[in-house]
This record gives C-alpha cells, sequence and structure tokens, in this order.
C-alpha cells in the first residue's frame, strides 16, 4: 500500500508541475505539451483509482486528440505568447 | 492588483475544492439518505441509491458493468443530452472553421511515422470498436471508444498531410446514429411505457447479446463521437490562416 502512497504522491507533484509549466511558459508549443502530460498523468491516477473507462477517455481526448488541436492552431497562429 | 484578485480567486477556489474533497465518502460506503423508488411502478425500495445500483443492474439491466448501466439505462436521457452537446460543439466547429483550397504543400512525414501509422491503424480501430461493442462488459463504453477511433485517425492525418476525412461519408454516419439513438427511445415509448426503455430480451449476463438496447445505444453513440471528433481534429487541421 505505501508504494501506491508513493506514486500517487509524484504524480500529484507532476501534474501540479506541468499544469504550472503550462501556465507561465511563453512558448504555446510547450505549453500544449506540458498540458497533455498533466492530462497523460492524471489518467494513471484515474487508473489507479479504479477507474479504467474515465481513464481510457481521459488517455485519448486529453491526452491525444486536445493536444493535437492546441497544436494545429498554434501552428496556424504564432508559437509565441505576446 | 490583478495578480492578487487571481491569488485570492484561485486560492478560494482550492478550498472549496478540498472541502468537497472530504466529503467523498470512504470507498466500500454505499448508505446515503436518498432512497430509490422505480420511476414507472412508483414503488419505493428500502435501500439507498447507490446500493440498488450496485445489487440490482445486473437483474434489472443484464449489464454486467454497472457504469454502462447507469449511463445508458438509468441516466439514458442526461446521455443523449451529453451527445447533443458533442453534436453542437462539430456543428459550431465546422460553421466557423471554413476549409481552404488546401494549395499549400506540407512537410511529409518520416519513413517510419509513414510506416507504422500504416501498420498500427487497424489495431488503433479494432481497439476502439473493441471498446464500444463490449461497453456493457467491460470498461469503457461509446465515448471512450469514439474518442480512441478519432485518434486513430488523427495519427493518419499527422503523418500523411493529404490525408482528410470525406465529409459526406463522415456526416451520414453521423447522422445515422444519432437518428438511431433518439428512435431507440421512441421505440421504448412505444413498446414499453417510457423513453428509452428496454424493449430488447435482456438475455444471459455477461454475454454480448444480452442487456437489451444498451448495445445498440453505445455502437451508435461510438460512431457518433468518432465521426464528430475525427471531423473536427479534420477541420483544425485543412483551416487555413
Amino acid at each position: 500500500m505505501i508504494e501506491f502512497t508513493i506514486i500517487s504522491w509524484i504524480m500529484a507533484l507532476l501534474v501540479i508541475g506541468a499544469a504550472i509549466y503550462a501556465i507561465e511558459t511563453k512558448d504555446l508549443l510547450s505549453s500544449a505539451i506540458a498540458a497533455g502530460v498533466a492530462s497523460l498523468v492524471v489518467s494513471i491516477m484515474f487508473l489507479i483509482l479504479q477507474a479504467p473507462d474515465v481513464a481510457i477517455t481521459e488517455a485519448s481526448i486529453g491526452a491525444g486528440l486536445t493536444m493535437a488541436i492546441f497544436v494545429y492552431a498554434i501552428g496556424k497562429t504564432g508559437r509565441w505568447e505576446k | 492588483m490583478r495578480k492578487v484578485a487571481a491569488i485570492v480567486i484561485a486560492s478560494a477556489f482550492f478550498a472549496i475544492l478540498l472541502i468537497s474533497f472530504y466529503q467523498i465518502p470512504q470507498s466500500g460506503y454505499s448508505g446515503s439518505e436518498y432512497y430509490y423508488s422505480n420511476p414507472i411502478t412508483g414503488s419505493h425500495a428500502n435501500e439507498s441509491v447507490p446500493s440498488h445500483y450496485i445489487s440490482g443492474t445486473k437483474n434489472e439491466t443484464g449489464a454486467v458493468n454497472a457504469v454502462t448501466a447507469i449511463v445508458v439505462e438509468y441516466r439514458g436521457f442526461d446521455t443523449l443530452g451529453e451527445v447533443t452537446v458533442l453534436f453542437t460543439a462539430a456543428t459550431g466547429v465546422a460553421f466557423l472553421l471554413h476549409k481552404g483550397k488546401g494549395g499549400k504543400k506540407r512537410a511529409e512525414a518520416n519513413l517510419i511515422l509513414r510506416e507504422g501509422s500504416k501498420l498500427v491503424l487497424p489495431f488503433i480501430l479494432l481497439a476502439g470498436a473493441y471498446i464500444f461493442i463490449h461497453g456493457h462488459l467491460t470498461p469503457g463504453g461509446g465515448f471512450p471508444g469514439g474518442a480512441v477511433i478519432a485518434s486513430g485517425f488523427l495519427l493518419m492525418m499527422l503523418s500523411y498531410p493529404k490525408f482528410f476525412m470525406k465529409e459526406k461519408p463522415v456526416s451520414i454516419t453521423e447522422s445515422f446514429a444519432g437518428i438511431t439513438f433518439a428512435v431507440i427511445g421512441l421505440l421504448g415509448l412505444l413498446f414499453a411505457s417510457s423513453f428509452l426503455e428496454n424493449f430488447l430480451p435482456l438475455g444471459n449476463a455477461g454475454y454480448l447479446l444480452s442487456a437489451g438496447i444498451i448495445p445498440v445505444i453505445y455502437i451508435a453513440i461510438g460512431f457518433k463521437v468518432g465521426s464528430e471528433l475525427s471531423s473536427i481534429a479534420d477541420k483544425f487541421k485543412e483551416v487555413q490562416k
């Protein structure tokens, strides 16, 4: 049980760090990738919390489709925040 | 000044989140003050709603996966609303983002990505179809399965710059799936007593052909979500500057 606690703490810190980086960085491309990393880690946390269906949805929508749509939108506009 | 206001709002939101987190009952707790009553017969059962969902879903709906039974059967009307929200979002994207003529030349992806995605695509589509066909047996359902299928098409869009979704088959699939959902609901009104009520035989719990209308509705939702999400991704890819 103690391993799960340690893994959960590490992943919670990863999510918080990725979210803060996604907000603070001026590079929009790495911001989108950091948001994708955050939702990927959140999907693993859902799996540990025994919600596999939510984990599948979060992994495919949060880390896949949303990030791709952000990357397409950044490609059409501009990479750096002004 | 704006930073201080942002910090105050964020910490208030965080406090609300923490308070509601401590309200979550322990796992295994199924007591609740909301008692289950059958909406059709009007009879009151002497148990709470969560424990009724845990004990009664298998006999009442024939589905082994209780989450699916709640999403499609007990709360089927909410799911219809959810599908409508996604449809509205896809329509808005299609309305706002006009497709260009596609004259711009994009760089080709490298060989490994191109060939690897060709190899992997059938398995991604198969996994998505498995997730939504087996929604009443295993974790997952129409929304995750459709999202997996859309991410498979997204992989093709990333590796082949010229790959695009044909608009007509996608919209026909989407409309047909949406109509299937609504018509099954109306058939429930006709053959049973209320909208979206089960009218097919329940079958043996645990088999593929069981649980009445749940697999049919989830297959329709899977096709609908898959076509909508891949058309959204396609619109974002094709739009001109």
